[in-house]
């Protein structure tokens, strides 16, 4: 069974609800980190970390840079930066221009995971309604990472996964509701 | 070893090189940048100019001038505005210039200051606050040629007044930002108060050191495309610049906590990432570490 040492999932549209399903799934002492990219306006606040932290047995928070990765934490990029992971699993915030026309952009973070984990990741893409993450997935698999896609027919939004299943010949598909026991099951190695 | 593996690593050596090559033919060092974003615009060069790899990219470096400046161009991120982070502003204006205006000279250093805007921004903020130019010297210092001359000129388009007037407003500004600059069909020239106060020079983080002794430092939103190492030599360049009780004031995202110098300094705002070097710790000490 693969030892994964990290997990990555990119939401837009729709991300709320289906985060707020996901996320409390997974349990307290999940052994490796989570790292979030979910689009957000550039002037929204934390009110999704809070939100999620009520209802989570995971610990949530908004990435900061430099800080290191820790197993069992959900970090969230923080609106308008775009988050990276460094060789050394400490997490990285830049203000580059936008990707995909998004800040964060899912695929910044994929890229620089897939290389970071190689085949010690697990990428989720979830629903959305643009095509950012489709690459970054792609860049995933490429670097022996594992690929998800939340089922499109369970998706709020359907683009995202759609673009994300087209791009890339995903490990796995799975509908909202099972999504988080069993990425649960994956981080746990079961 | 995997071959993706392999090639991940061999890419690394490589890059490694290119920026040890860059350092010794023109004394540019990003040796110790984060490396996620700098590999990101690198690759984007090498995409762009449809190179293998970067060897290839150190070669092109080494004998073609342009793709040099192109390439420096790629790695810098210089984006700034007026009043950038209103509420920064407003919380230096209540917690931080009532203290500065109790030293009898006042030395305001901005690091990394890209185009200008902060310390236009500052100047007005500091004339508001009734603090003559008898009382100050501001210093502004970047790596960057380029953005220091653009600086020195205080030229902006005209679409970001708006902006710029709305970020004013929203620091507490005590008249009008209209007052401070002249308008023009396409952009506006600042005329900010104080600006002869103003000393532009070049300075590099990573390589140079202090210059004078600070009351207050301004460093945002450069930290964080530094590495830990270069960052902690950066805090200490900082800390040795700063008189005791003097104040730093780093980006929205960038924080001591990460560094060696957290318990060196004590919080003004958490938030605006206000921070004050706490006294009676003896000026030696973070050589002695
Ligand atoms: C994003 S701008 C920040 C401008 C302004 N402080 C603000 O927050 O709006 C970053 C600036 O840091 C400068 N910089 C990057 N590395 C530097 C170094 N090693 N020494 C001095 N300046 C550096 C860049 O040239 C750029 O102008």
């Amino acid at each position: 069974m693969a030892n994964y040492r990290a997990m990555v999932i990119g939401v837009s549209a729709g991300g709320f609800k289906a985060l707020s399903v996901v996320l409390p799934q997974l349990q307290r002492e999940l052994p490796l980190p989570v790292l979030i990219v979910q689009h957000l306006s550039p002037v929204s606040d934390t009110y999704l970390v809070d939100h999620l932290r009520q209802r989570c047995a995971v610990k949530v928070k908004l990435a900061e840079d430099k800080e290191p990765a820790e197993a069992g934490v959900v970090y969230l990029a923080p609106p308008d930066y775009h988050l990276l992971i460094e060789a050394d699993y400490s997490l990285a915030l830049s203000l580059e221009n936008r990707v995909n026309y998004s800040r964060p952009s899912i695929d910044v973070l994929f890229a620089s995971a897939a290389e970071v984990f190689l085949e010690g990741l697990i990428g989720v893409v979830m629903t959305g309604a643009n095509a950012d993450g489709a690459e970054g997935l792609a860049r995933i698999q490429e670097c022996g990472g594992l690929t998800v896609v939340q089922a499109p027919e369970t998706a709020e939004v359907n683009i995202m996964p759609l673009a994300a299943l087209e791009a890339v010949a995903v490990d796995h598909i799975v509908p909202l509701d099972r999504l988080g026991r069993f990425l649960n099951m994956l981080a746990m190695g079961q | 070893m995997s071959d993706i593996a392999e090639r991940l690593e061999n890419e690394r050596i490589e890059i490694q090189l290119l920026l040890e090559g860059l350092f010794l033919k023109y004394g540019h060092d990003f040796r110790d940048y984060a490396g996620a974003h700098l590999k990101r615009r690198m690759e984007y060069r090498k995409l762009a100019e449809g190179l293998d790899n970067y060897a290839e990219m150190l070669h092109k470096i080494l004998y073609d001038q342009a793709f040099l400046q192109q390439l420096l161009l790629d790695l810098s991120i210089n984006i700034t505005e007026m009043f950038r982070d209103p509420w920064v502003y407003a919380k230096i204006r209540k917690a931080v210039v009532p203290h500065l205006k109790t030293y009898p000279f006042i030395r305001s250093w901005h690091a990394g200051c890209s185009t200008g805007q902060e310390v236009y921004s500052m100047c007005i903020l500091f004339h508001e606050e009734e603090v003559s130019g008898k009382r100050i010297q501001i210093y502004a210092t970047d790596f960057n040629d380029l953005v220091l001359d653009k600086a020195r000129q205080a030229i902006f388009p005209i679409e970001v007044v708006k902006e710029y007037t709305a970020n004013y407003q929203k620091a507490g500004g005590l008249s009008s930002f209209a007052e401070y600059y002249t308008a023009d069909y396409e952009s506006v020239k600042i005329n900010p108060p104080l600006r002869d106060r103003v000393l532009f020079s070049a300075h590099n983080l990573a390589t140079d050191g202090v210059f004078a002794e600070m009351n207050i430092i301004f460093c945002r939103n450069v930290l964080i495309y530094f590495n830990k190492e270069l960052q902690n030599k950066v805090m200490k360049l900082f800390y040795d610049s700063l008189c005791p009780g003097g104040f730093l004031c780093l980006g929205p995202k960038e924080s001591l906590r990460f560094t060696d110098y957290a318990d060196k300094f004590d919080i003004v705002g958490e938030k605006e990432r206000i921070y004050r070097k706490k006294r009676g710790l003896h000026q030696g000490l973070s050589n002695e570490q």
